[in-house]
């Protein structure tokens, strides 16, 4: 019951099972995957429980109830709440609670969402494993020896063990669409504004964009009507009304859309077989519905990775750069002396408060955009990567100038073991190598299930949309997903 | 210049001018602005820098930067966008000032200083650039307490600023503080900043250095900016100390501008000289970047041209207007002017119910900008109506009161806020019959015969002793229609 939220409405509607019934069982569940799984950064014990009453309470009185009325919610531990901490993962934030809640989470509790708690992630989001939280890793449910993915590890991961039935996460380079392919669900990256960024924790503000994930991609449509919209607070905030999805999953008759196969992307070096014949299946399941299917290529592609590991890291030095352990989160208590006599102690406090509450990786990546960003350096390196990300748009445009959709792979791989990338941060960068087009791009993609590699791992496919047009991503993974059974697989140990 | 030891030297002189816009609230959050509220009271998640925060501009200072650009003959572009400027300090929360980098909102402009009565300018000075940004906290080093203790105020981070760069084209300090007046006055008549230097609102660095003419040849010294200048005073000390300094130095050492980069002194106005502050200015890398929260600002010129039409007449208009319609000098008008803009409109209410605009100026100068210093009141807050004051002066016109009895009249209109007529009654004043009056003067003429004598003997000021007595004995006797009366009565004795 905890994997559908479409049915948890049903049953608390038919008096089946209550608010409360339904947030006990996915609070019991959360703790007995802890040990294994960690998905969890914290544990909404009592307020969700209180949440959950008041949810029953208003159905007794007969008053209106939201859209997502009684249904258990985890979100990634980015977004800013005032009754949870907000931590990033991180030991800078370790106990920072927030003044104000982020938009979606006002959102969320608008339509009587019951927050459950918050999902771990890479520290900061700057990750493609949940290897760098603070908190320890998070394991993938389907093989605990392999990583969720990353940044939004908990958040998939959540879901995969069985926990709740939706989550919020949030998509830099890839960070929702590969944990999603590696935990076997489906994960949507909204458009470039299309959700306001009001009280996500920013790592590269022109990239970050929330969403949503689930089992199915009518769950994930469920909550995106809830999360999108125009926001002022949000600059970058796009004039829309949030998008009608659910009513894209009417039909399953794809006649009339085009899709493009991503030509170049099935003839990498180091896609694994299993993925690059999903990804085949699909094409023939989107022909079988109607769809027309041609070959696409995006010329730039290879500059897409180098661009995106330049723009990423200049942001997040500068969005990093309030950590200074003067006004909230860590301030070091133990100022090496040595240190405050060379630079006094206002320089040794924010050094040392600042080495101490990074991570190894975020150190790395505040490093790469201040060099980058540097005088004398940001013209070959940032505006260099400035001038790339307009050369990929111009791929994209090129694209959707021929077809509706752009069918891949989302990774190059299945969950790789946890450990194998820790200490090559390049071929961890390279496992974004299909995802961060549609950040630099500012579309919307999807990350659909599409079957299980030979180890057992979750195989995922990617459809990519123009901007807003998510309808399009939502009535096309429907279709798929009413002709597959990959979104109903279960790992073994968490089929309830 | 010329010093003693024979060299001719040149001053040049560029300003950065900070001016505080006087927006309701904070320049990317709801914030107000309000100066002298408890420390950190007037702060958000947004200004706070916490994470997750995000900006959203103000259009109120984006209209009131125009309207600035615009009285500074600045070109507006029609794209201006958003870049951060990164430092550390903990006045700094979020450590990076939001800033404008290579698309200022406004672009060249110009501003005429020494502008004489005849509306010609002395010296156009080149404006370079006028770009928004947010202001930074206050940090207040209590050193009495050790140095580790320094407490942060954020009430003033995210406080609009406009920052105003001067080409070096200003050539003495007496021109730096004719260009700060000029700016001060454009910029609190058009209402776009309070400009009080004491309460931070409008801030100044000069750059400064000299021009050496040497055989033939000029050297040019390095190059200093100076900050911490209180006053428009300090500034003009300020600049003229650093010119001896410059001058002094480089007989010493012989040191120009391509053996030294620009250094920072600051300004001791006790001590009345500079000090060194910041020797090497490029060790700064800013690493500016554009603001990924914010969009680039589009200004078409339809907007630009709204704004210019609700800017009304510049300061200098409004001087040359005044000589010209109210036969006024030239240093009465700017006089005037330089009170601001209600003080120019009581001004000319008055005149239009007095209809005389020189004995109008001259209770203004007077009068009435006494009593505004002396009770420390805006020109709004004047107590007495434009309408009362002109029937006041009118009545003076008109021969109704004469100037003393005026200003008793005044100051009961001061004290009671009463009308003018109504005043004039509480005290009694009431015009005298000429028939009446021309008795008193026959009686004073036969009680005083020896001024009849004088008079005769050619001592026509003798008249004049009588004219007092007169008063003395009916107080609402005319001193004009006195003198008048005794002239006319003592040539048929």
């Amino acid at each position: 019951m905890l994997d559908s939220a479409t049915e948890i409405l049903r049953l608390q509607a038919s008096g089946e099972a209550s608010a409360v019934e339904i947030t006990q069982l996915a609070l019991e569940r959360i703790h007995a995957s802890q040990s294994g799984i960690n998905a969890f950064t914290h544990i909404n014990e009592e307020g969700a429980i209180a949440a959950a009453k008041a949810v029953d309470q208003k159905r007794q009185n007969g008053l209106p109830l939201g859209r997502l009325a009684g249904i258990p919610i985890a979100v990634k531990d980015i977004l800013c709440t005032t009754d949870m901490p907000t931590t990033c993962s991180s030991k800078m934030l370790q106990n920072f609670v927030a003044p104000y809640d982020a938009t979606v989470i006002s959102k969320l509790r608008n339509e009587d969402a019951i927050l459950v708690g918050k999902t771990n992630m890479d520290e900061f989001a700057m990750g493609g494993s949940t290897e760098t939280s603070f908190f320890g890793v998070t394991r993938n449910p389907w093989n605990q020896l392999a990583t969720p993915g990353g940044s939004s590890g908990g958040a998939a991961a959540c879901i995969a063990a069985g926990t709740v039935p939706l989550s919020l996460g949030s998509d830099t380079g890839g960070s929702i669409r590969q944990p999603a392919a590696f935990c076997g669900v489906t994960g949507l990256k909204p458009t470039y504004g299309r959700v306001s960024r009001y009280g996500l924790v920013a790592f590269a503000s022109s990239l970050d964009q929330i969403g949503p994930l689930a089992w199915s991609v009518e769950d994930v449509a469920l909550l995106s009507e809830v999360i999108c919209g125009f926001e002022p607070r949000d600059s970058t905030s796009l004039d829309q009304p949030a998008p009608s999805l659910l009513s894209a999953i009417q039909s399953t008759d794809l006649r009339g859309i085009k899709i493009g196969i991503l030509e170049d992307a099935l003839v990498r070096d180091g896609l694994d077989e299993s993925i690059r014949r999903a990804v085949m299946d699909a094409a023939e399941i989107f022909k079988q519905a109607g769809a027309e299917i041609i070959e696409i290529k995006l010329p730039h592609s290879d500059h897409y990775v180098p661009a995106y590991y330049v723009i990423a890291p200049s942001e997040a030095s500068s969005n990093l750069s309030r950590y200074d352990g003067a006004h909230y989160g860590h301030r070091s208590t133990n100022l090496a002396s040595e240190s405050v006599t060379k630079n006094g102690p206002l320089a040794a406090t924010y050094c040392q408060s600042r080495s101490e509450g990074f991570g190894t990786e975020v150190k790395r990546r505040i490093m790469i955009g201040t060099y980058a960003l540097s005088e004398g350096y940001s013209d070959q390196y940032y505006n260099q990567a400035l001038k790339a990300r307009r050369l990929i748009k111009g791929d994209y445009d090129a694209a959707f100038n021929q077809v509706d959709l752009l069918l891949g792979p989302t990774t190059p791989t299945t969950a790789f073991p946890l450990g194998e990338h820790l200490d090559d941060p390049l071929q961890m960068y390279l496992v974004d190598l299909f995802t961060v087009g549609a950040n630099l791009a500012g579309i919307p993609a999807i990350s659909l299930p599409a079957g299980l590699s030979e180890a057992g791992l979750p195989i995922g496919i990617q459809l990519q949309a123009p901007a807003l047009h998510e309808s399009q991503l939502i009535f096309a993974g429907a279709a798929y997903q009413a002709a597959t059974p990959h979104h109903h697989l279960r790992p073994e140990n968490f089929r309830f | 210049m010329t010093h003693t030891d024979g060299y001719t030297t040149e001053t040049i002189i560029g300003l950065e001018v900070h001016v505080q816009l006087k927006t309701n609230t904070k320049l990317f959050c709801g914030c107000s602005t309000t100066f002298g509220a408890a420390p950190n009271t007037q702060v958000c998640p947004v200004c706070l820098g916490h994470p997750g925060a995000l900006p959203v501009i103000n259009e109120q200072a984006l209209e009131l930067a125009v309207k600035a650009g615009l009285a500074l003959n600045c070109d507006i572009p029609p794209v201006t966008k958003w870049d951060r400027k990164q430092y550390f300090y903990p006045d700094l929360p979020t450590g990076y000032q939001i800033s404008q980098f290579d698309l200022p909102i406004c672009a060249e402009g110009y501003l005429d200083i020494g502008t004489d009565s005849s509306g010609d300018a002395e010296r156009k000075i080149r404006i370079l650039r006028a770009h928004l940004e947010e202001d930074a906290g206050k940090s207040m080093h209590d050193e009495a307490s050790g140095q580790f203790d320094t407490r942060i105020d954020l009430n003033r981070c995210g406080t609009p600023l406009l920052e105003i760069v001067s080409q070096p084209d200003l050539r003495s300090s007496l021109e730096a503080k004719e260009y700060l007046n000029e700016l001060k006055l454009r910029m609190t008549h058009l209402g776009i900043s309070d400009c009080e230097m004491q309460e931070g609102s409008l801030r100044v660095d000069a750059n400064v250095n000299l021009h050496i003419h040497v055989d033939g040849k000029k050297i040019a010294t390095p190059i200093v900016e100076i900050k911490n200048m209180n006053s428009f005073r300090a500034v003009e000390r300020a600049i003229d100390h650093e010119v001896d300094r410059q001058y002094d130095v480089w007989e010493e050492t012989g040191k120009t501008i391509k053996d030294e980069s620009k250094t920072t002194r600051g300004w001791d106005d006790q001590a009345g000289r500079t000090f060194l502050q910041r020797e090497k200015e490029e060790s700064a890398d800013y690493r500016y970047f554009p603001d990924p929260d914010l969009l680039p600002v589009r200004i078409p010129r339809e907007r630009v041209q709204a704004i210019q039409s609700t800017l009304g007449e510049m300061p200098g208009e409004v001087r040359e207007r005044l000589q010209t319609q109210y036969g006024i000098k030239a240093y009465d008008a700017e006089v005037i002017v330089n009170q601001g803009k209600d003080f120019i409109e009581l001004y000319e209410t008055v005149v239009t119910i007095c209809g005389d605009g020189k004995r109008a100026s001259s209770w203004f100068q007077q009068d009435i900008l006494r009593t505004i210093n002396e009770q420390q009141i805006a020109v709004s807050e004047f107590p007495i109506s434009g309408t009362d004051l002109g029937t006041l002066i009118l009545k003076i016109t008109t021969g109704e009161l004469d100037n003393s009895r005026a200003r008793d009249v005044f100051q009961h209109m001061l004290d009671h806020g009463d009308s003018a007529e109504a005043s004039i009654k509480a005290l009694g004043i009431t015009s005298v019959d000429s028939s009446e009056l021309e008795g008193l003067c026959r009686e004073l003429l036969t009680e005083n015969p020896h001024v009849v004598e004088d008079y005769r003997n050619g001592k026509q000021q003798a008249i004049g002793s009588l004219i007092g007595q007169a008063k003395k004995r009916n107080p609402n006797a005319n001193p004009k229609t006195v003198r008048e009366l005794l002239l006319q009565i003592v040539e048929t004795l």
